[in-house]
């Protein structure tokens, strides 16, 4: 019986023998497998990329908004339909009354100009409390958080991101100076720390203060969004539901409100964009069933140019098994070669990606690269399978005569 | 060694049967040299692949060896070829990618021989060959003498019991056929069992014993001496 080591080595031969044959299998094996990492590596790459911009929020977050929409799932409603808004009392009965919630952050949102000396510049104003950084985990790069006073009360404090520190302040002194939000003038008391973008709002270039300053700075009795971090240990589900059954309760039995955790958002982002990194998967698989196609055409063209050889084996005693092992071999090991050549390949260009585009979070899950090399190997093993099987099974005299 | 009883083999040409192996009946000792001769369709090729198990007849019985081989499945002629059968064509059907030494190692690397054995084997028969200054080299690289000699070596490498040789000499000049066989004959009187195919009936008359076939049939089976 052959010796696998001589079957190898046969088959190497073979493969060196016929270079052009050989790397036009590796070449379509190659991409096959190289689109599948690249194009799972675009998708997961968005996937995670959409959910690092929710992941700020947190598990534990629950945001409520005024106006109630019958359609569930997918984005939040922007603008709401309620008959009452959420006010600064309502905020103070959830933090009273309902003990599974921590921090509560309500947000009141408007834009203005800010001027410090002689520098102004237009942005987004947040009316918020000292909840806020805990909430959506923000960190300080100088100074400290807003004072903890009661909520209803206007402070004089207010935070800064980075952009706005860099564009009105240069290298002047920031903590302790004072700034003209609009109407209202400030003293900042701390900086946040990076950009702390999300949902399109990027707090480094906005102005952080007391919620019911940016309440009369807007005119604005009813709040944007409210903001509340369960208590480690409580359930999240039971707290919205307990969250909506006090505001349906405040607001005179009417249910104007609309609670949302972050989870069930990331979950449908997740779906859809899982969803979808299987599509291209998918659309990639293909490319590697056309690549076992062509291994199948070229198997057969191998069998039929080397009938002579397979009956001469025939003649020197070798078996159907034996003549089906040194063809699939050759299948094998182009497949294989072909694969780790697609899977170097397309490793090395997610990289350059990752490289290119710093932001964006290329990569390949380990289900993509198993999934990539199993297609290969069996749309390789399997496509040779029959050109294969039909070599073995030649009657020796007509393979050594090739009469048909 | 070999027995043939009524074996029967037919060809069809489109609707036209030709009966290669008509009723043929054949008992060959070892040791024996055959010459099988005749006209070209006469059934002579035909006769050859059946006694090398590359083909089945459509009925009749060959035994070889005591094996009943054409009830056979493959995969045991095909070690019967392995253990008994050596053959040497007249178009020497070398594989054209290996070296006259690999060439000669291919029966043995079938048969799961050991690549140092293997090496040694192959050494041993292309210097009794005389051929062993061509071991590296490709059978283009050959003159028509040295491959048929690669082929020879590869044939006996085995040290097969039956050596069958169709056209051996056909496709080489004189002085090279004369060689190769010598080569053959060499082999015979070392105990191998010869079937030599041939048109040449000078080549012919050298065998112990001569069958002449026509039309599928051996109309003449005689030897030498006249027994």
């Amino acid at each position: 019986m052959i010796r696998h080591s001589d079957i190898i080595h046969f088959s190497w031969q073979v493969l060196i023998r016929h270079r052009f044959r050989s790397v036009m299998i590796l070449l379509a094996m190659a991409l096959g497998v190289a689109s599948i990492i690249v194009l799972t590596a675009l998708g997961e790459g968005a996937r995670r990329y959409v959910l690092g911009e929710f992941a700020f929020l947190g598990s534990d977050v629950l945001i409520m908004l005024p106006g109630k929409k019958e359609t569930t799932g997918g984005l939040p409603p922007l603008t709401g339909t309620a008959a009452r808004d959420i006010t600064l009392q309502d905020v103070e009965q959830l933090s009273h009354r309902i003990s599974a919630i921590g921090d509560i952050a309500p947000l009141v949102m408007g834009s203005a100009e800010v001027s410090f000396k002689q520098r102004s510049r237009n942005i987004t104003v947040l009316g918020s409390t000292d909840a806020l950084i805990t909430v959506r985990q923000l960190q300080l790069a100088q100074g400290r958080n807003l004072d903890l006073i009661d909520v209803q009360r206007a402070s004089d404090q207010c935070l800064i991101g980075q952009t706005l520190k860099a564009e009105l302040f240069g290298s002047d002194r920031v903590i302790g100076s004072w700034v003209r939000a609009g109407d209202y003038r400030c003293r900042v008391v701390g900086v946040l720390q990076g950009r702390g973008d999300a949902f399109g709002m990027d707090l480094s270039d906005s102005l952080i203060m007391s919620v019911a300053a940016a309440q009369r700075l807007f005119d604005s009795p009813g709040l944007f969004r409210v903001m509340m971090k369960i208590r480690p240990g409580y359930d999240i589900d039971d707290a919205k539901a307990r969250v909506i059954a006090l505001m349906k309760d405040l607001h005179q039995g009417e249910e104007d409100v609309t609670v949302i955790s972050p989870d069930a958002m990331l979950s449908t982002f997740d779906d859809v964009l899982g969803a979808m990194t299987l599509g291209v998967a998918a659309i990639a698989a293909i490319s590697m069933v056309v690549a076992g196609v062509l291994i199948m055409n070229i198997t057969l063209i191998s069998v039929s140019q080397r009938t002579e050889e397979i009956g001469l084996l025939k003649a020197m005693g070798a078996r159907a098994v034996d003549i089906q092992q040194l063809f699939l071999v050759e299948a094998l090991m182009t497949t294989v070669l072909g694969a780790v050549i697609g899977l170097t390949l397309g490793l090395s260009l997610v990289a350059l990606a990752r490289w290119t585009f710093p932001d964006v979070p290329f990569y390949t899950p380990a289900w993509a690269i198993i999934s990539a090399l199993l297609i290969a190997l069996v749309a390789g093993l399997g496509f040779a399978w029959g050109p294969a099987k039909r070599a073995s099974q030649l009657l020796p005299v007509n393979a050594l005569y090739q009469r048909k | 060694m070999i027995k043939l009883q009524d074996v029967c083999k037919t060809f069809y040409l489109g609707d036209q049967a030709v009966h290669a192996l008509d009723h043929i009946d054949l008992d060959v000792q070892q040791g024996e040299y055959l010459s099988v001769m005749g006209p070209s369709g006469s059934g002579k090729s035909t006769l050859l692949n059946m006694l090398g198990l590359l083909d089945r007849p459509d009925s009749g019985s060959y035994k070889l060896a005591d094996s009943e081989t054409a009830s056979l499945p493959e995969v045991q002629r095909a070690e019967l070829r392995s253990q008994y059968i050596g053959f040497v064509f007249q178009a020497y059907h070398l594989i054209p990618r290996l070296n006259a030494r690999e060439n000669i190692e291919m029966p043995m690397m079938l048969a799961g021989v050991k690549a140092a054995e293997r090496r040694k084997l192959a050494d041993d028969v292309l210097e009794r060959l005389a051929i062993a200054h061509r071991a590296e080299h490709l059978p283009k690289q050959l003159s028509g003498g040295e491959r048929q000699r690669v082929a020879i070596a590869r044939a006996i490498v085995r040290k097969p019991t039956i050596l069958l040789a169709d056209e051996p000499t056909g496709n080489l000049d004189s002085h090279s056929g004369e060689e190769v066989m010598l080569l053959l004959e060499q082999l015979n009187q070392e105990g191998i069992t010869l079937f030599m195919v041939t048109h040449d009936a000078k080549l012919g008359a050298r065998a112990h014993r001569h069958l002449v076939m026509v039309d599928g049939q051996i109309v003449e089976d005689s030897t030498t001496d006249g027994c």
